[in-house]
């Protein structure tokens, strides 16, 4: 009976444990180019990421080969020229959310936060801060961003011949919509 | 109690990592649809079209007063569109015996690894080629099948790693009308080729066409197999590919059965191939 109490025990706290955490597979980054002469776009839909609410950390894993773009071609000089997808497959954002501590996440609404941590991408790892917003809805964490990512920063190199094409930066969106985890 | 302690960074990025393995496809075993002279595995995506011009100078030994070839022009160009996934046509029209010509490729096996593990690239590659210069002799019966011959190619090809792609290439050529009694009218070749990337934009290609003995007179040259060397430079929407040839024609049978160069005796031509795609067919992107 006693181990019975312990083991019940135990299981409900696993359980408010995990209940802090919420995860997603299918999120969606999109990625925009503005350059003179060629506006490039791509999208993926799925996006890992997983947030742990009661420490505040973050953990993004994108798919590269999952970008998706108007013309095939594009997508393939994306993978074999600029993100070596073959030798690096993932971008990774491994990280916090802070300003935790005002935010509210018992009423629906959109609670601006910062969030500061690694991004790896192109197997190149920096440290970055950038703003998003998160709320809770419906049981449901929805995570947003929108920031700059420079090619250069992460070793990606435009060619000369293509430099009016592609933009030096390219801004990213994110927006996830993250589900409780249950195991 | 004791199981409350946070968990670490490592093991959030864990929950992620455990994604269903695919089915990954090997793409771009090389730069464009076409090896040097001939076909490569390759074609374009679903909905594009690529646009052809095909083009060599005579061959380098001809002397000063051909300015060592660049005053002769062979020249081919040509459209291929792929309407559905594995599945490319194409059409031309090559200055060589006044050829217009048609194929068509499909993809019967692709290369992948994950889920479903290939580890080659097979594919059906089939045209026909109208000869319409004029009659060689218009005084006898002549037939308008007589015009036509047809090439029959597999091309099996693996995309190693980055840099080297190989590719084998079982070819027969039925040729409908031929010149003497000697010549068959199906001649068989096994051809291979293959790339080695030098920088992410520029790679080297080879292509040989072994032709067995034995099946093509052709008088009054001798004719030889072919060989190509050549570099694919790549430059977004276009792929260049610069090369040295011993044939002159540009069509699968006037260069499979009719090359006539040595390139031991110098009857080497120089060319370039200019592809251009256009995307005629935007792949379908779910939107918000």
């Amino acid at each position: 009976m006693k181990h019975l109490t312990i083991a019940l025990l135990l299981v409900m706290v696993m359980a408010g444990a995990n209940a802090q955490k919420y995860i997603t597979k299918n999120g969606y980054i999109r990625f925009f180019s503005d350059a003179p002469l060629e506006k490039i776009e791509a999208q993926n839909r799925q996006v890992n990421a997983a947030w742990d609410m009661e420490s505040g950390q973050l953990a993004f894993k994108v798919l590269i080969k999952a970008f998706q773009f108007e013309k095939a071609l594009m997508q393939e000089h994306f993978n074999e020229n600029y993100m070596e997808s073959g030798k690096y497959p993932d971008a990774t954002f491994s990280g916090t959310v802070t300003d935790l501590n005002e935010a509210d996440f018992q009423k629906d609404v959109i609670n601006p936060v910062t969030l500061i941590g690694k991004m790896t991408i192109h197997g190149v790892t920096k440290d970055i801060e950038e703003k998003g917003t998160l709320q809770m809805k419906e049981g449901k964490i929805i995570g947003k961003a929108k920031f700059f990512i420079k090619l250069k920063d992460y070793n990606i190199n435009i060619p000369q011949a293509v430099v009016k094409n592609i933009s030096d930066r390219v801004e990213v969106t994110v927006d996830v919509t993250l589900e409780k985890l249950v195991k | 109690m004791i199981v409350t302690g946070g968990r670490s960074q490592d093991d959030l990025m864990s929950l992620l990592g455990d994604d269903q393995p695919q089915r990954e496809f090997a793409y771009a075993a090389f730069k464009s649809s076409h090896l040097i002279l001939g076909q490569s595995i390759e074609m374009p995506s679903p909905g594009d079209m690529n646009f052809w011009v095909s083009h060599h100078f005579g061959h380098i030994n001809s002397g000063f007063e051909n300015f060592y070839g660049l005053d002769q022009a062979f020249i081919r160009f040509g459209f291929e569109y792929t309407p559905i996934d594995r599945l490319c046509l194409g059409i031309g029209r090559s200055t060589y015996e006044e050829t217009f010509d048609g194929y068509l490729k499909f993809k019967i096996l692709r290369q992948s690894k994950g889920a479903v593990v290939m580890p080659v690239t097979l594919a059906f590659f089939s045209s026909v080629a109208l000869n319409s210069s004029k009659w060689a002799d218009p005084d006898r019966k002549n037939y308008f099948t007589s015009r036509l011959s047809y090439t029959f190619q597999l091309l099996l090809a693996r995309k190693f790693n980055d840099y080297i792609s190989l590719q084998l290439m079982p070819t027969m050529v039925h040729r409908n009308l031929v010149p003497t009694k000697a010549d068959k009218n199906d001649v068989f070749l096994i051809g291979a080729g293959g790339r080695c990337k030098i920088t992410k934009r520029l790679s080297f290609n080879l292509e040989y066409y072994y032709l067995l003995p034995d099946q093509v007179v052709n008088p009054p040259a001798a004719v030889h197999s072919s060989f190509s060397a050549g570099l694919d430079i790549e430059t977004g929407g276009h792929v260049f590919q610069l090369f040295f040839t011993n044939s002159s024609g540009l069509q699968e049978h006037a260069f499979l059965t009719n090359t006539t160069g040595d390139w031991f005796m110098g009857d080497i031509y120089f060319g370039f191939n200019l592809m251009r795609v256009f995307t005629i067919k935007m792949p379908k992107i779910p939107t918000d």
